[in-house]
């Protein structure tokens, strides 16, 4: 859910990055954290196992410019991707304005990514977000791996709705503004349809 | 619609701005500020240049949201207050009308007495405001604030 301060002139945004286990929603997290301007950013917070796992979230605020004279800040969360955090995961993704779904593009994680996007389906059904409205990204990752499925499999398997998708390799960057970008449009086109344009 | 927006007019930020400032003064705190349950900042007063007040407000709502979530599985209602006790700075967390979160650190120049009194009188303020603000938003014909928001507007966002 949108915060519109008309006081303070300001739009505030949460996107969600979801996705199973180890797909790299933190990564992205923790480059947009390095590349971004510092008067962009503010801290990023982490709260993760001793083993580096997310253990409730990552949250990052972000500013991206001026829409129509009103700032507009987007608030960056992942949540934990391990199968048994799922009440954590429901909790985060509450409210949230924007979706991203970061699969791993190996074979082997073919049934995990599956898994993940079943369960954020259940989870927006249970938190009152329309999972056929709710503004929605895909992004491929670990695309320099070597035994990596085509995107026309991933886009076979997880992508039905025909969403705008983006390969990455968060590690080093590829892809991460891209995908940030792109759901920014995509969530603010859709806050400007909720709010009734003029048109 | 699923999720109405959360608009936050001049006139009740004012009313709120207000009411955070009274309560730092009256309570004798450090820093009150106030949070919707999504972790957006909606006001703060006092010493709020010490404080990373965007990195507080989103810990303070998942702290809201995890006791909630165990609430919930107590078969609870809402864990309505909170209050941690630290060694130099203590924060006392109340949930006003299950909407906002009311955020109140002090020091031993108050107590805890003190901050309850005075944020149960805040609280009543803030309910009022915040359903005023609710009625409000949902009122139809409203300005929208993207009126003037074009295709080239949205973007133009990244382009740096
Ligand atoms: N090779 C490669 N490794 C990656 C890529 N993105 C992330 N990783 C690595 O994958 C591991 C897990 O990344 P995280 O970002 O912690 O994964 P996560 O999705 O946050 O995992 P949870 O917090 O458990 O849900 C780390 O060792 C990353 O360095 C990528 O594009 N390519
Ligand atoms: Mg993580």
């Amino acid at each position: 859910m949108a915060f519109i301060n008309k006081a303070a002139r300001e739009i505030n945004c949460k996107i969600v990055y979801y996705g199973p286990g180890l797909c790299g929603k933190t990564t992205n997290l923790q480059y947009i954290f390095e590349r971004a301007t510092p008067e962009s950013k503010g801290k990023m917070i982490s709260l993760a196992t001793e083993t580096d796992r997310t253990l409730f979230f990552d949250f990052l605020p972000l500013s991206l410019g001026e829409v129509g004279g009103m700032k507009t800040r987007f608030h960056l969360y992942t949540v934990p991707g391990q199968v048994f955090y799922d009440a954590s995961r429901k909790l985060i993704l509450k409210g949230a304005d924007a979706v991203i779904f970061v699969a791993d593009s190996q074979e082997a994680r073919h049934d995990a990514n599956i898994e993940s996007l079943d369960n954020l389906r259940t989870n927006m059904q249970e938190t009152g977000l329309d999972p056929d409205a709710t503004p929605f990204i895909l992004q491929y990752n670990k695309r320099d791996l070597p035994d990596v499925e085509s995107v026309d499999d991933l886009n076979a398997a997880l992508n039905p709705r025909g969403v705008p998708s983006i390969e990455a390799v968060a590690r080093t960057g590829v892809g991460v503004f891209e995908t940030l970008k792109l759901t920014a449009k995509v969530l603010m086109t859709d806050l400007r349809k909720k709010m009734g344009s003029p048109t | 619609m699923v999720n109405p927006q959360m608009v936050m007019y001049e006139e009740e930020f004012n009313q709120i701005q207000a009411v955070v400032d009274r309560l730092v003064r009256e309570a004798n705190a450090k820093v009150v500020f106030i949070v919707d349950k999504n972790g957006q900042l909606i006001a703060a007063s006092g010493e709020v240049d010490n404080i990373d007040t965007t990195s507080l407000a989103s810990l303070t709502a998942g702290n809201i949201a995890a006791t909630g979530g165990i609430a919930k599985l107590l078969r609870e209602n809402e864990f309505a207050t909170q209050f941690h006790e630290g060694e130099n700075a203590n924060i006392h967390i109340q949930l006003v009308g299950n909407r906002v979160i009311l955020v109140v650190i002090f020091d031993s120049k108050s107590s805890l007495g003190l901050v309850r009194l005075r944020v149960r009188k805040a609280s009543e303020e803030l309910s009022r405001i915040f359903e005023a603000l609710l009625s409000k938003v949902q009122e139809p014909g409203g300005d929208s604030p993207f009126a003037e928001i074009t295709d080239e507007d949205i973007d133009n966002l990244f382009n740096d």
